[in-house]
């Protein structure tokens, strides 16, 4: 059974006042874990084939291509996981 | 003159693809790239000379000691220091930052005293001096920063009394590249009475800096800014205030004896000469041989050339990035203020955004606070994207950076 750890290599927690979230996806499962994001979640905007702007349920985020993606506002990484988890699962 | 595309040679990494676009290294505030010198002499090291130091008599340790030894004399004429008793090696800028907190704050500081800091430290110079002053009770001061970035002098010479034990403050800016007036600072803490410690930490690798001239007391620099390996630094003392100073830290190599006396039942101990009297254990030996080789190869290319070859730089990106219209850079816009750093922010886009962007393009920045959060709530900026630039860095790369930030602009 995969979990989110499958297809994450690193979080990295921004400082400051906008508490967002970078996640970093494994090098050779990026490819299919943006193909789950991308099923899962709303396109609200797409840039030049760079990056994905995103939305799901009241969470918006930015997936790029390179296998990066920057999620904005979450209370914790808590919450981020359990996001992940049901993009990505 | 400078030649970047001969020195580009010396980097391999330079090489390197990232995301299938030629990899454009524009974070040397954060960590210099390093050439193939300084990777060979460590290299060397470890397959030739490898052994501990000091008091042993077998060859490879005296090899050892003397390249150790070497290192310390050859940063000391680098920064034109009075000889190698004046410089420690330590970790990097924050060890040297809390050596002179702990070592010489701890005794020299007390509850009327003051510490001046300025708005614009990396948080390795405040946060020291706070944390010490909550064991001390002194009070820590701020000198102002102006709009435009450059230090309120006139603020902090109101400031500064007989009150003030120590001025700490940064040469450059990691923010904004600003230098300051160091020498002008020096001269008003000395009428004071106040020692001064300088953070050399985006100074020395890209300046020449000459701390007899500055006639400072203090000066912190890491290696890994300048060429050199991580985990390797210094500090500049001079030497009349080192010696009146307790060590950092205890144990083997800063100890001259150590006896025990059957009266007390105690151990009683003497300390080591300069330096070796603040650099308890066995030291970073590699990096103090991998710094050594960064240090004379800058010598060999020149730091008025460095500097001269910066200011290129920095003017020719201050002004193609004014070409972007969604673009707000900070900090003086005149690049003979400031060294290779420029602080922006695009409209509409966090500064991590930003950098995930041209991160895209194969262009490496940083974003965020850089260590600097008091000076972002003094232009109150959330964060911040930096570029900042270093002798392999081209007029090329400064224009493909603005190409590709153009491009982002329009992604919105």
């Amino acid at each position: 059974m995969s979990s989110v750890d499958d297809y994450v290599a690193r979080i990295e927690e921004t400082c400051g006042e906008e508490r967002h979230f970078i996640v970093i996806f494994r090098y050779n499962l990026k490819n299919e874990a943006i193909a789950r994001i991308l099923k899962k979640a709303k396109m609200e905007k797409s840039t030049s084939r760079i990056a994905f702007e995103l939305s799901f349920r009241d969470v918006s985020f930015r997936l790029y291509v390179t296998g990066k993606a920057i999620f904005r506002n979450l209370k914790d990484k808590e919450e981020l996981r359990k996001v992940l988890a049901d993009l990505l699962l | 003159m400078l030649d970047p595309y001969r020195i580009r040679e010396d980097f391999p990494i330079l090489k390197r693809k990232i995301n299938d676009y030629p990899l454009i290294y524009l974070d040397n505030a954060a960590t210099t790239q390093k050439p193939r010198q300084v990777v060979d002499a460590i290299k060397h090291f470890y397959e030739n000379c490898n052994a501990n130091i000091h008091r042993a008599v077998y060859t490879l340790s005296q090899e050892s000691s003397e390249l150790y030894e070497s290192a310390h004399e050859d940063i000391a004429k680098f920064i034109n220091a009075d000889g190698m008793e004046e410089i420690i090696f330590v970790r990097g800028t924050t060890e040297a930052v809390n050596l002179v907190a702990y070592a010489w704050g701890l005794h020299n500081l007390g509850k009327e005293d003051e510490v001046m800091v300025t708005l614009m430290e990396h948080h390795s110079n405040i946060v020291p001096w706070e944390a010490l002053s909550k064991i001390k009770g002194f009070k820590v001061r701020y000198a102002d920063v102006n709009d435009d970035g450059t230090l309120n002098y006139e603020s902090l010479e109101n400031a500064v009394s007989n009150k003030t034990k120590i001025v700490c403050l940064t040469h450059v800016s990691n923010v904004t590249g600003v230098i300051n007036d160091v020498k002008n600072v020096t001269r008003i803490a000395h009428e004071h009475g106040a020692l001064v410690l300088v953070d050399g930490a985006q100074s020395v690798p890209h300046l020449p800096v000459d701390v007899n001239d500055l006639d400072i007391d203090f000066l912190a620099f890491s290696g890994h800014k300048m060429l050199g390996p991580t985990g390797i630094g210094v500090l500049y003392g001079k030497r009349e205030v080192l010696e009146e100073m307790e060590p950092f830290q205890s144990g083997g190599s800063m100890i001259k004896e150590v006896t025990f006396d059957t009266t007390t039942k105690r151990c009683l101990s003497s300390w080591n000469d300069l330096p070796w009297k603040f650099e308890a254990g066995t030291p970073n030996i590699s990096g103090g041989v991998g710094l050594m080789a960064a240090v004379r190869y800058l010598k060999d290319v020149g730091m008025q050339n460095v500097k001269a070859h910066e200011k290129k730089l920095t003017d020719r990106a201050l002004n193609r990035m004014q070409e972007c219209e969604k673009i707000r850079i900070y900090g003086p816009k005149d690049a003979a203020l400031k060294c290779g750093i420029i602080p922006f922010s695009v409209d509409g886009l966090s500064s991590h955004d930003v950098a995930l962007f041209l991160d895209s393009y194969g262009v490496m920045i940083r974003s965020g606070f850089h260590c600097a959060q008091p000076l972002h709530e003094k232009f109150k900026l959330k964060s911040s994207a930096r570029v900042s630039f270093y002798i392999y860095n081209t007029t090329e790369e400064i224009d493909r950076l603005v190409e590709v930030l153009k491009e982002i602009e329009q992604f919105q």
